[in-house]
């Protein structure tokens, strides 16, 4: 069984239709990018999968679970399924740590030693252990990005959504982000990226997804993709984008 | 013409010690029901059912767009009537609580308003409540981004504490009041009275200077 099955999903934000019907399956360890124009409504789709959007028609589920804005245990959701934002939306006035363990301090009730040491680990993965004790404001974007990525892996997710994530970084640090991602992808965590990086998508991708005008336009692998694309927009997308 | 004479105050150096006290404790009980019905008032505006946003956005206007004296005058003559019987002190105490209270409501609010809804996605992302992610999430640095706004007002406050001679509670400006009419020295009195409320402005200006830089240290990029 899929990991995510997104079936006929519908969004409108008033009388606009951002999404018109998407279905895509998502197996556990793939590295789903989405790619397309602004406004393709690929954005909107990676936020439907941890409901921080309500879908108006068809149905998600997450390791069968159908996801729903009001579904139960929402919050419990959510811990298994980490987004990491194009802002980093770190929390400016904790540390790195305490950005880190913020949630599982709250809600896992893990003691403070504990907490440090759960800091440090997830820190380590992304080679920031020594920022530990840093405020986001004294970090490079990609540095902040790192943690957001190592706050997210401390809550021991099933699943990753990426928006965006490397769209707001001065280009010189996009590489560090990056490579953090390639790194996870090979440890095998399922991944689902909305991005602009097409060399990222090519190389690591084990699935490009192509959306337009709301609608999967195609997917597959990422060489049939690029070299033998069937659809007029997504040559000329491909084309644009190098 | 009349020289400056200070030593007959000095007899009712007892009488300010107390006077300076009351409006201390004025002040800072005012406050204290002032800023809990900040952080609530501010809380429910934003998200609170629409029946009480109403409520909060009529009570801060009312207060805002009036005298407090009126106010002081309501809470002390009027609310009797209504059963609700109180002594000058403890009238001045809510009113001017309440008084303070819709100020903080503005200012909280304000404070609320400037954290971006991205940072509360991302709590929520992290699997926390909605009470969490305002506690640990959007009311810290929403207290900092307001806290110069919160201690003006707070200096305001004790400033307007004086009003509360006129329901004859006994703070600072009433026993000033009480030693004018002793000793006709209005001058004297008053400049010493004047005195006092400086020097406890400035205290508390130190003060949260000290609070403010202990509680905020996290840097902020510019």
């Amino acid at each position: 069984m899929a990991l995510v099955d997104i079936k006929n999903v519908t969004k409108s934000y008033g009388s606009i239709e951002v999404l018109k019907g998407v279905s895509l399956s998502i197996d556990e360890g793939e590295i789903v990018t989405i790619i397309g124009k602004s406004g393709s409504g690929k954005s909107t789709l990676l936020r439907c999968i941890n409901a921080l959007e309500r879908i108006d028609g068809g149905e998600i589920t997450v390791e069968g679970q159908s996801v729903r804005t009001d579904m139960p245990n929402l919050r419990g959701f959510r811990q298994r399924v980490g987004i990491v934002f194009q802002a980093f939306n770190l929390f400016p006035h904790l540390t790195v740590e305490r950005n880190i363990t913020l949630a599982p301090v709250l809600n896992k009730r893990i003691a403070k030693a504990e907490g440090r040491a759960l800091a440090l680990d997830v820190l380590a993965r992304v080679g920031l252990a020594d920022k530990i004790d840093a405020y986001p404001a004294q970090l490079s974007g990609g540095q902040q990005q790192r943690v957001a990525i190592a706050r997210c892996l401390a809550m021991g997710p099933h699943l990753m959504l990426f928006d965006e994530v490397t769209s707001a970084l001065d280009p010189e640090l996009v590489g560090e982000v990056l490579k953090v991602m390639e790194d996870m992808a090979r440890q095998g965590m399922t991944m689902v990226l909305v991005t602009h990086e097409m060399g990222f998508a090519r190389n690591v991708a084990s699935k490009i997804v192509f959306m337009h005008q709301g609608r999967v336009w195609e997917e597959g692998p990422p060489a049939d993709l690029f070299a033998n694309p069937r659809t007029p927009e997504l040559r000329s997308f491909i084309a644009s984008a190098r | 013409m009349q020289t400056l004479n200070f030593q007959q105050l000095l007899r009712y150096q007892d009488q300010l010690i107390d006077g300076t006290l009351h409006t201390l404790l004025l002040t800072l009980v005012a406050a204290l029901i002032g800023t809990a019905i900040g952080v609530a008032g501010a809380a429910a505006v934003r998200s609170g059912p629409r029946p009480v946003r109403w409520a909060i956005r009529g009570y801060v206007e009312l207060i805002r767009n009036t005298p407090s004296l009126i106010q002081l005058f309501v809470v002390f003559f009027v609310l009797p009537g209504f059963g609700l019987r109180m002594g000058a002190f403890e009238a001045a105490a809510i009113a001017l609580g309440l008084y303070f209270g819709a100020y903080c409501t503005e200012i909280v609010r304000a404070g609320l308003d400037a954290i971006p809804g991205s940072q509360v996605e991302a709590g929520q992302c992290l699997g926390l409540t909605r009470w969490q992610v305002f506690r640990h999430v959007v009311l810290p640095p929403a207290l900092r981004s307001v806290y110069p706004a919160f201690t003006s007002q707070f200096v305001l406050l004790l400033l307007g504490t004086s009003l509360a001679s006129q329901i004859s509670a006994e703070e600072l400006f009433h026993t000033g009041g009480f030693i004018e009419t002793r000793t006709y020295r209005s001058f004297e009195v008053y400049a010493v009275i004047c005195g006092i409320y400086f020097a406890l402005v400035m205290t508390f200006k130190l003060l949260f200077a000290a609070v403010g830089h202990l509680a905020f240290r996290w840097p902020v990029r510019r």
